[in-house]
């Protein structure tokens, strides 16, 4: 798939045949939340109901730090830059027009969600990086998000492919993430990925396995590996660990164990404690 | 000769920490489980079944739960089903995982961006160029250099890809046709799939788990007189393919066993998740390489095959069919790399394009001695660039990226995380064998316990990717 979204001719397409605005009629005091036209106008005029980016949210998050010049992990540091500190930086949210069909899931996704929370408050933040988008969404409005994205005819997001955790320890407050890929065949296979995060002392988002079935195990991993509670899935328990295994093994706290090799003489250290370059 | 140990082991004693008298003393035995309390417990091992199943009448039991498993059922993996029964007909169904969870996603963590294609590769071992596709295109998304991979790479790419799907399929009928007593089926698709086995082996010196696909590209060229070979080999496919095609397609028996089986219709498909030949023989044409293709899918010619009966009869057509087109982009990446004779096959920046330089010597494939040549020889700069990329590897700038692939059994995803380091930060697969598993419960509640059978392999899961 290619980057670039300027060449790429599906985007360019989504252009074509859109609704022509009737600047007579149309101005922002005759538009209403429930008319199809304004998601498509907002789209086209590049402006939404969606506010400004504030300066801080467009800030990269940083995540952790890295010591020293080559991440070297043990031993001494004797390249003389043991005390340069960069940190670690994903990337902020974006500022409006996101670019490819983003603008218009986001525009829709504002309509769909107009009668209950509101895009607003639903949808913390969006980044768009590598072409692809990330809609960061409140774990108290995921399910309401998720049906909207399912079953609004402008999003038809009707496949959700799993569910991917993440361990940030550097991130306070926020240091369980859980990436929802999705799918929309309808819209000709747009993705997005939904990412929904919880605290380590709080580690519960609320199941969506009841609007998309097919998470079933998929939560039932991330619980094994990583302890994030899905409340309301209907059985989750391990899945891949044995039921009885202490520890939720892909955290980054917990080791990745193993043992030391001996070779004629030698003896090689387990992975997790070699000196390393990370 | 006379002994060199006098001392001489009691194997009888029971083994440390085991009281035999209590119940689940046998490590491997069946753990006694609280709940069967008051339910009279058979353990089937061998024996005559009818005997089984008069002992297991004569107490008027209603309900009877079987557990077929943990085992290994053909080339899947170790997977356990739990039925329960009424008579002959599953009431409920359910499938046991996790029994092959090898960690390869957390190992993958603890080496570098490019050693992790060694792992993944291992997870659907029937599969092992999407896993690493799936993987390089990932990495090659966060690096930002997808536009700057070589043709020729993702020709190579696409070319093995298909062939992988190939042998994927073809074990797909083979162990299907065992699973319900057909060897021959089994004998003709092992016989078929070796031939690619071999084309493997002999472009990238390993028959499964190659780790050939690199980030940037891939780690080798095509050897000399492997187009021909791989031509002559299409050839041979399609006639073995013919031969299966004809002992299965008009079979009584296996029309017997396979039509109307396993139903899933696009409701179902699209509510669990399930992709490809699957979701496929609902009549839905979702084929990733048509409708979000990668490695150039869009500039190659072939069909997406549908069929609408949504049972295992038509995944098994499907399968079918799609060697055949499989086939027939193996044949136009044959003429696109002979076209592209001596073009790159990895990414044009060094500092990524992982320096495998390989070479076929007196005691096999090994480092080109021409490299080492110039690395030792005449190059301090290269040495080092060499030992620094091998040793430390690349950095990968910060983010995330989801990739997905078409795999010979659905959407594969990798979803890679990276926090500016050498390592990933985190991998995770989406496995469609993990999700489509879910299946089972929805094609089989309701059906004939020997029903069970074929909807499974209809579903072609492979644990190891599984369970990963």
């Amino acid at each position: 798939m290619s980057d670039d979204e300027t060449t790429d001719p599906k985007h360019l397409e989504s252009g074509e045949g859109a609704p022509v605005p009737d600047k007579a009629a149309d101005t922002p005091a005759t538009r209403t939340d429930d008319d199809p036209r304004s998601a498509d106008l907002a789209q086209h005029t590049g402006g939404g109901r969606v506010p400004e980016l504030s300066a801080a949210d467009a800030e990269p998050v940083q995540i952790g730090e890295r010591r020293g010049m080559f991440g070297a992990t043990r031993g001494q540091d004797t390249t003389g830059y043991g005390g340069l500190v960069t940190p670690t930086l994903m990337p902020g949210a974006s500022p409006r027009p996101y670019g490819s069909f983003f603008d218009e899931v986001a525009d829709t996704l504002a309509v769909a969600l107009a009668d209950g929370t509101g895009y607003e408050s639903a949808v913390e933040r969006v980044v768009v990086d590598r072409g692809e988008m990330t809609l960061f969404v409140r774990r108290e409005h995921l399910l309401e998000v998720a049906h909207a994205l399912r079953d609004h005819p402008g999003l038809r997001f009707e496949m959700c492919l799993g569910v991917s955790g993440v361990h940030y320890p550097g991130e306070a407050g926020r240091e369980l993430h859980a990436a929802y890929p999705l799918l929309s065949i309808t819209h000709g296979s747009r993705r997005i990925r939904v990412e929904v995060t919880c605290p380590d002392s709080d580690p519960h988002i609320p199941s969506v396995v009841e609007v998309w079935p097919g998470n079933d195990w998929h939560e039932r991993e991330t619980w094994d590996m990583f302890g994030i509670e899905f409340d309301g899935h209907p059985a989750l328990t391990r899945v891949l660990m044995p039921d009885d295994w202490p520890g939720h093994p892909q955290r980054k706290d917990y080791p990745l164990g193993g043992i030391p090799v001996e070779y004629k003489g030698g003896t090689v250290p387990p992975p997790d404690e070699r000196r390393a370059y990370t | 000769m006379t002994t060199q140990d006098e001392t001489t082991y009691d194997d009888s004693a029971p083994s440390p920490g085991l009281d035999p008298s209590l119940p689940g003393a046998d490590p491997y035995g069946a753990s006694v489980d609280d709940d069967t309390e008051g339910a009279r417990v058979f353990t089937a091992s061998g024996g005559d079944w009818n005997d089984l199943v008069d002992e297991a009448t004569a107490l008027h039991e209603e309900r009877i739960v079987v557990n077929m498993g943990p085992q290994h059922p053909s080339t899947h993996g170790v997977l356990r089903l739990i039925l329960e029964l009424d008579g002959e007909t599953v009431t409920e169904a359910r499938a046991g995982v996790g029994y092959l969870h090898t960690g390869i996603e957390k190992t993958m963590e603890f080496r570098t961006w490019t050693q992790g294609v060694t792992f993944c590769t291992r997870m659907d071992y029937l599969t092992p160029m999407f896993q690493e596709a799936a993987y390089c295109l990932a990495v090659e998304r966060l690096l930002g250099v997808t536009d700057r991979i070589p043709e020729r790479a993702s020709i190579i790419r696409v070319m093995m890809m298909e062939l992988t799907r190939v042998s994927s399929h073809l074990i797909a009928l083979g162990t299907g046709g065992m699973e319900m007593g057909a060897t021959t089926v089994m004998t003709v698709g092992f016989r078929e799939r070796e031939r690619i086995l071999r084309v493997f082996e002999a472009i990238t010196g390993l028959r499964m788990n190659n780790a050939y696909i690199r980030p940037g590209g891939v780690a080798q060229d095509v050897p000399h007189g492997a187009v021909d070979m791989i031509r002559g080999v299409v050839g041979e496919l399609r006639t073995g393919i013919g031969e299966l095609e004809k002992l299965l397609v008009e079979n009584p028996l296996l029309k017997g066993r396979t039509v109307g089986v396993g139903y899933l219709d696009l409701t179902g498909c699209v509510a669990l998740g399930v992709t490809g030949p699957i979701l496929r023989s609902t009549g839905l044409p979702h084929d990733l390489r048509k409708s979000a293709p990668y490695c150039g899918y869009e500039t190659y010619d072939f069909e997406v095959v549908t069929r609408t009966s949504c049972d295992a009869y038509d995944r098994l057509r499907i399968r079918i069919d799609e060697m055949y087109e499989s086939l027939k982009i193996v044949e136009q990446c044959l003429d696109r790399l002979q076209r592209t004779e001596g073009q790159p096959v990895m990414v044009e920046d060094k500092k990524i394009a992982w320096p495998a330089q390989l070479a076929i010597g007196g005691d096999g494939q090994g480092n080109s001695l021409d490299h080492i040549r110039e690395i030792m020889g005449t190059s301090m700069e290269a040495l080092i660039h060499h030992f620094k990329l091998v040793t430390e590897g690349f950095r990968v700038p910060p983010g995330q990226a989801y990739v997905a692939v078409e795999s010979a059994k659905g959407e594969l995803g990798c979803h890679a995380v990276s926090d500016g380091g050498t390592r990933p930060y985190r991998a995770h697969f989406r496995d469609p064998s993990f999700n489509n598993l879910q299946a089972v419960a929805a094609m089989c509640e309701g059906g004939q316990v020997a029903d069970v059978i074929v909807a499974v392999a209809s579903i072609d899961p492979v644990m190891g990717g599984v369970d990963r």
